[in-house]
């Protein structure tokens, strides 16, 4: 092979008056970006290896170390970006589809951010919700078109047969993440902080880990299109099941989980050999309808005699709403929706990048879809695809959403640097990797209270938000649009997101 | 009393415990002066052991029956009754090395420079948690009360 005309992304610069070539920097880097001369009694680097993950900044004691990107220029072109340049020099040299980790990360439009909240003033009250009582419980699950009630012997009781509920305190759920493409430690901070959120953690494709079934009410249990994991114990031991049709980062195509990321836990807990490639079809085999959709959930619904919810998961596409409609008419109990910005372990990046509709938009058609078809109560929505804080919760939720997923934050709670390596199964922080030098760097302990400060404080400014608009329920905002306004955003926007300009009363 | 606690599985071979121990007994106590300056350097009190994936931080455990205070000759190595640490009082020591014979745990080094002395782990005398414990950035050493965890006597068997 001859030159690579492939640039470094990054320039580490060390500040040689504070290095004291401790080394620490070259211990924690798996790219090998530091190496220590012990002649010169001094550590270089080799910046053509550095991922900008910034381990070797964070755990620097004299913080000598910076991470910065290259300031190398080409002419300026708006076309010809750099990275579409580095893009080209990479396939020339591999001839190969190009990877990437985490969730899309081009300039599209981001209506979170186009989105603005409502509050009390003067005409109707505020409420403090440190002083008085706030409401985030979350029942997830169909709910009856209507309810009646009759005579018990302890009073007036509930007549209606409520199908399955999924009782959480915060409409904060952890996305799906598979074992496999994530360490078990990882998996192990997601379940225990599920458990002390009283929340939920969902298994992915890559089913349940023998020593994760105590966290098993705790948890929902994918089933994907490879069927990794599934069998009668783990269909007993999670609290839900969620068939998983698409997601976010990748819509329309599979899952590869590299035969090296297999290790002998992997492979008894997927039930495939070690060390070889699990993988994900596109589709599910059989299903080819909503009919055949229908099956499977019935199916599932047999198994677990209908006392657990069974959900599906679709990535935000163009026919969304109409999709949903479908799955909702099949006998889902939830439906999760995955936006354009959903984050993996391993996509294509011209996918990832170029495939999908965002969340809210996604979000606010299915909603008003549902409603408009007298069916939006038979299914509980679930919103994925990069909520970065509580105020995208408030929104999406606002948009109609019951609950969100969070999965890149999730990670970033427990130390990501969303440098987007993921594939490489060579994480630094310890979490997108079976390297057991790497797993151990995920404390479990530190993982999951990590995790549970980030949904005690994201459902405290919840709190907070409810209060100012004086709404003491989160069930008072769950599409409720009126308390959105848009800003910057075109008619067609604002009529497909349901919301009104900011400054119309 | 409270005593260091090594979690190995969760110990990722950094050494930062290392460096901060080097600090903690430098002259000036600044991490940049005391490896830059200092000459000569500061010896780290502990040792982290590595092979392969498996790594811990070793320091002296302060036995309840020391071998090495049994073994010194000048009565440099001691109990401390206040601390319950074992410390040894460098200028007493003669440097014969007899204390790091008899160490079952290896945790005795020998400083040559200077006024040779066995140099090891004081617990950070003085400090409310060693610098050790505080700097681990993994949380692998804890610094708890020694009845969360069986005693073991030099031997290394749990009493």
């Amino acid at each position: 092979m001859g030159l690579t005309l492939l640039t470094p992304e990054f320039r580490i610069d060390r500040d040689q008056e504070r290095c004291i070539a401790c080394q620490v920097c070259v211990r924690q880097c798996a790219n090998d970006s530091h190496v220590y001369d012990s002649e010169d009694d001094r550590v270089y680097s080799d910046e053509t290896r550095c991922v900008g993950c910034h381990r070797c900044v964070t755990l620097c004691p004299t913080h000598a170390v910076t991470v910065r990107a290259n300031p190398l220029d080409f002419r300026t072109n708006a076309n010809w970006t750099p990275q579409k340049l580095a893009s080209i020099y990479k396939q020339a040299e591999t001839g190969g589809i190009l990877l990437t980790g985490m969730g899309c990360d081009q300039p599209y439009p981001i209506y979170f951010d186009c989105l603005l909240l409502n509050a009390s003033q003067v005409t109707n009250p505020s409420i403090d919700p440190l002083r008085e009582p706030m409401e985030l419980r979350t029942y997830l699950g169909r709910k009856p078109d209507q309810v009646e009630l009759e005579e018990g012997p302890d009073g007036v009781q509930l007549k209606t047969q409520m199908a399955p509920q999924l009782t959480l305190d915060t409409p904060i759920l952890f996305s799906a993440m598979s074992y496999g493409s994530i360490s078990y430690n990882a998996c192990l901070s997601l379940a225990q902080a599920a458990r002390a959120c009283n929340t939920l953690c969902n298994t992915g494709e890559g089913g349940l880990h023998s020593s994760l079934y105590e966290y098993g009410p705790n948890t929902i249990g994918q089933v994907a299109s490879g069927r990794f994991g599934v069998h009668p114990d783990y269909l007993g031991a999670v609290a839900a099941l969620e068939i998983k049709i698409g997601q976010g980062a990748k819509p329309g195509i599979g899952g590869h989980l590299p035969g090296e990321k297999v290790t002998a836990d992997v492979s008894r807990t997927r039930m495939i050999p070690a060390g070889t490639d699990a993988l994900s079809p596109a589709p599910h085999h059989d299903i080819y309808s909503i009919e055949d959709l229908r099956q499977l959930i019935y199916a599932l619904k047999e198994a677990t005699n209908y006392v657990k919810p069974v959900g599906v998961k679709i990535a935000a596409v163009h026919n969304v709403a109409p999709i949903a409609s479908g799955i909702a008419r099949a006998g889902a109990d939830y439906i999760a929706i995955d936006g354009l910005r959903g984050g993996t372990g391993a996509a294509p990046t011209i996918i990832r990048n170029s495939v999908g509709i965002p969340i809210e938009v996604a979000i606010a058609a299915v909603d008003t879809r549902l409603r408009e078809e007298g069916i939006r109560n038979q299914v509980s929505l679930l919103a994925a695809g990069s909520i970065r804080n509580s105020g995208d919760v408030v929104k999406i939720i606002a948009l109609g959403a019951d609950a969100v997923y969070i999965g890149t934050a999730a990670l970033v709670a427990m130390g990501c640097h969303v440098c987007q390596k993921c594939y490489t199964g060579k994480c630094n922080w310890g979490i997108a990797t079976q390297d057991p030098n790497l797993t151990k760097r995920l404390n479990p302990s530190i993982g999951s209270r990590r995790l549970a400060n980030l949904v005690r404080a994201w459902s405290l400014e919840i709190k907070e938000m409810l209060g100012g608009m004086g709404v003491n329920a989160i069930e008072s905002l769950r599409g409720n649009r009126d308390a959105l306004r848009g800003v910057g955003l075109n008619e067609v926007e604002l009529r497909t997101l349901g919301v009104k300009a900011a400054g119309e009363a | 009393m409270k005593r260091i606690y090594v979690n190995e599985e969760y110990c990722i071979a950094c050494r930062l415990c290392e460096i901060h121990c080097q600090v903690q007994h430098s002259q000036s106590k600044k991490i940049i002066k005391a490896f830059k300056e200092e000459d000569p350097r500061a010896m780290p009190r502990l040792l982290v052991e590595e092979e392969g994936p498996l790594s811990f931080a070793m320091q002296c455990r302060h036995c309840e029956e020391p071998r090495c205070v049994e073994a010194c000759i000048t009565g440099a190595m001691h109990h401390d009754e206040t601390s319950g640490a074992i410390l040894c009082d460098e200028d007493k020591c003669v440097g014969c090395w007899m204390c790091i014979m008899v160490c079952p745990f290896g945790a005795i080094r020998r400083n040559m420079v200077g006024h040779k002395a066995a140099s090891k782990c004081d617990l950070c005398y003085g400090e409310k948690m060693p610098v050790c414990v505080a700097h681990c950035p993994n949380e692998a050493l804890t610094f708890v009360e020694a009845t969360a965890s069986p005693r073991r006597n030099a031997k290394g068997n749990s009493e």
